[in-house]
């Protein structure tokens, strides 16, 4: 991806705030919102909807891309009064997390509700996501193994 | 602005192609539609139905110029159908009219070929006015005897054209009209003439 047409910030900001939205829980979405004002007012542009796509696999960096299964994915596009459409598109049939998520997208790409939206939403999710990720790492560190070769006293 | 098409696509979208299937078995009569609230101007209700309906990623759309000079319907299109839009109408596989008397000849359109009929255009004309009194005397199958439809405005040489194309068969453009909120069709096997009074 390191190439000469690389996407500009905002771009890699917006797809930053996408992905930390998908894997987040609709409670922490939702709780983030509060701080934004109780009622966003926004339009469904289409009707939130489950489907499923294709999920590709490869083994290596340099094998051939193969059908792995398909994932069930819910998506979700709104138009906030601005004129801003957002997208989201989340693992699962959560239609709720959807809509939450498309509309924090929405107001990030807004220059006057982006800072809140960092602030309220993004940071405590990251965080958490953070020390979640930690503490997950931690785990399996507890549980690490290291093999060494004894060498036996045979002479 | 993008505004939102189908409040519940998939069961509009079910009952305005079954509506356009009825009109299109029984060339001239007229059903109603009202599937769609609302749609950017200067789309009709009925037009824009019919393309949130049969529109895909696979079919190349060509809007007459009243259409493509607005840029809301080709980004509502491209948003809620994903089809391509094209400026040249022979590769289109579907023509949205809505000023149908300063719409092109048909040649201009894809009609088939003899090994593929079915690669011909279907073109959606926006009428203003859709009757079933007066106007075309259409037979052929599908209908029994003759039926009476009058659509209005169409280019003046409308027969002569309808003639041309059905000379073509099996190849040749289906015509849907499309007023506000009905739809009538002329598949291409229809034969047209005008109404002796």
């Amino acid at each position: 991806m390191e190439n000469a047409s690389a996407p500009p910030d905002s771009v890699l900001g917006r797809r930053d705030a996408m992905a930390t939205l998908a894997n987040a829980r609709a409670s922490e979405i939702a709780c983030g919102l509060t701080a934004l004002g109780n009622d966003i007012a926004y339009v469904e542009l289409r009707p939130v909807e489950t489907g499923l796509v294709m999920l590709q696999g490869r083994i290596g960096g340099d094998g051939a891309a193969f059908n792995l299964g398909e994932a069930t994915v819910t998506r979700a596009t709104v138009r906030i009064p601005s004129g801003e459409v957002g997208f989201s598109y989340v693992l699962g049939r959560d239609r709720y997390k959807a809509r939450l998520a498309a509309l924090c997208d929405a107001l990030w790409q807004n220059p006057s509700s982006r800072e809140s939206v960092e602030r309220y939403v993004l940071a405590p999710i990251k965080a958490h996501q953070e020390s979640e990720r930690a503490r997950q790492r931690a785990q399996t560190a507890a549980t690490r193994v290291d093999f060494f070769t004894l060498v036996r006293g045979e002479d | 602005m993008l505004a939102p098409a189908f409040a519940d696509p998939v069961r509009a979208s079910q009952a305005v192609f079954r509506a356009v299937m009825d009109a299109m078995a029984h060339p001239g009569i007229i059903v109603a539609t009202d599937e769609l609230t609302r749609a950017p101007q200067p789309f009709g209700l009925a037009a824009a139905a019919v393309a949130l309906t049969l529109l895909d990623y696979e079919t190349p759309v060509w809007l007459d110029p009243a259409l493509a000079q607005s840029p809301d319907i080709a980004a509502w299109l491209r948003f809620h159908t994903g089809a391509p839009l094209t400026d040249d109408p022979r590769q289109a596989a579907f023509g949205i009219i809505a000023d149908p008397p300063w719409m092109p000849q048909f040649e201009e359109f894809s009609q088939g070929s003899m090994e593929y009929p079915d690669r011909a255009a279907t073109l959606v004309l926006q009428v203003n006015r859709l009757s079933d009194n007066g106007g075309f005397c259409l037979s052929g199958p599908g209908i029994k005897g003759s039926r009476a439809l009058q659509a209005a405005p169409l280019p003046a040489d409308f027969v002569m054209r309808m003639r041309a194309n059905r000379a073509l068969f099996p190849r040749g453009l289906d015509i849907i009209f499309a007023s506000d909120t009905t739809l009538a069709a002329l598949p291409r096997s229809v034969h047209v003439a005008m109404e002796q009074s």
